[in-house]
């Protein structure tokens, strides 16, 4: 029986994380290896690192922190953030990172999946979309949600998985930083229609909505940011509450 | 003690030698038939494509070397299925070493298996304190069935074989290196195994 999977999602500018985070304990609450060290220790079964550098300040040494991480980290970890070609996917994987994730590149230009697929394999291939409900439809936004696209939610989705995606990473812009909890019935049907693991990411504020997340939402992993960050919810807490609402996870 | 990381193109080796290193050994990648010969110890790691991969073992000569290694070996996903007789994955041929061969996923459940899954009836030592049911990382579409050699089974639509081994060689299917405490005791266990008696 697969674990449903908690991932904490870390902003990074410039090799350091940019997000406040408040651990206790913690030397340099910026440094990014430190903190991959320590969710990485206290459970988490995944992380997801978005590096959110300006493409104009990034330069071929920006990634190192990329190889600090892997040095510490004893669980997976993805990169997003600026990544536009194939060369770029091969550099993060050769300092150690598992999967990527793409999203404005991908709406750029589609046949990246492909290739990237092809290149490195599905499982390494994150696709993420960020999406917003206008009228009765799920509208693609691309560049971080300042951009809208023609696509549609369900129909970008589905072209991805068919282009070689081997997970989806789905955020809700209307649910994203309200803690109000995730977006339950688009994650469900992506969850339900897909052939490939779905990761729903906006809106987590308390344990419950983790728990709705994958028994209404079926989702196969939840990311969030802050409330981890702030220690709001702490990761042994949130695993030991869902373990009790019958929750497979990870202990 | 000499611990080498075949290196022959398919994935990277970067996440092993990090995990071996934090068990205090020095782990320097192997490409040559020298480097392997010259081993104490083998990690046979992989992510990526069977057939390409096989093609890069037998252009490099290594297909011939690690099947006659006296030393430990163990392969880590991709490295493990290499070592079978063969693979459904590009319909290869593998080293010969486990006789048995990868399989993939049906329909019905989510190809590729990623994530964490549970272990159970670990026998060997390179499970030795680690629990009946421990957590272990995987991610791949093709599998082992359940066979006579199996050290560990896992369920994921159907029972397969997560870990196999035969005399000094052992495979697992997950990734021990991305497997937290677990992982890194199973490591441990293997760098501290001679290759002989239970395997």
């Amino acid at each position: 029986m697969l674990a449903r999977r908690i991932i904490p999602c870390l902003d990074v500018k410039e090799g350091r994380t940019v997000k406040g985070v408040n651990f206790e304990h913690l030397r340099d609450a910026g440094d990014i290896a430190e903190l991959a060290e320590r969710y990485s220790r206290e459970g988490a079964d995944e992380l997801v690192f978005l590096d959110i550098t300006a493409s104009h300040d990034r330069r071929a040494t920006a990634r190192d922190w990329v190889t600090r991480v892997a040095e510490v980290t004893r669980v997976p970890f993805t990169v997003g953030g600026g990544i536009t070609s194939a060369r770029d996917v091969e550099e993060l994987l050769r300092r150690g990172a598992d999967k990527v994730s793409i999203n404005s590149a991908a709406l750029d230009d589609a046949s990246l999946v492909n290739r990237l697929a092809r290149s490195f394999g599905s499982q390494c291939v994150v696709v993420a979309i960020d999406a917003r409900v206008e009228g009765d439809a799920w509208r693609v936004y691309r560049q971080g949600g300042r951009v809208a696209t023609s696509r549609e939610l369900f129909e970008w989705a589905s072209e991805v998985t068919d282009r070689g995606a081997g997970e989806i990473l789905f955020t809700s812009m209307d649910h994203d930083g309200t803690r109000r909890g995730f977006a339950l019935e688009a994650i469900a049907r992506l969850a339900t229609t897909l052939p490939v693991p779905v990761i729903a990411s906006g809106g987590a504020g308390a344990v419950e909505h983790f728990r709705d997340v994958f028994v209404d939402g079926k989702a196969d992993a939840a990311l969030a940011a802050g409330i981890f960050h702030f220690g709001q919810i702490t990761i042994p807490a949130l695993k030991a509450y869902l373990a009790r609402e019958h929750v497979t996870v990870r202990l | 003690m000499n611990v080498t990381i075949i290196e022959y193109g398919a994935g990277n080796l970067f996440s092993v030698r990090a995990a071996v290193e934090r068990l205090g050994h020095v782990a320097a990648p192997g490409s040559t038939p020298d480097d392997l010969r010259a081993a104490d110890r083998v990690i046979f790691p992989g992510v990526g494509q069977a057939l390409s991969a096989s093609e890069k073992l037998r252009a490099t000569g290594l297909a011939d070397v690690i099947p006659a290694l006296r030393v430990p070996v163990l392969g880590i996903c991709l490295g493990m299925q290499l070592m079978c007789e063969r693979s459904e994955e590009g319909d290869t041929e593998g080293l010969g070493i486990f006789p048995t061969a990868a399989q993939r996923f049906g329909e019905g459940c989510k190809v590729p298996h990623v994530g964490w899954n549970r272990i159970s009836g670990g026998r060997s030592p390179l499970f030795d304190g680690i629990d009946d049911g421990a957590w272990f990382y995987f991610v791949h579409s093709y599998y082992l069935p359940v066979n006579p050699l199996q050290l560990a089974g896992c369920h994921y639509q159907l029972p397969f074989c997560a870990a196999i081994g035969r005399d000094n060689f052992l495979g697992c299917q997950f990734h021990p290196e991305k497997s937290g405490d677990a992982g890194e005791r199973l490591l441990r266990n293997f760098l501290a195994w001679d290759g002989h008696g239970r395997a």
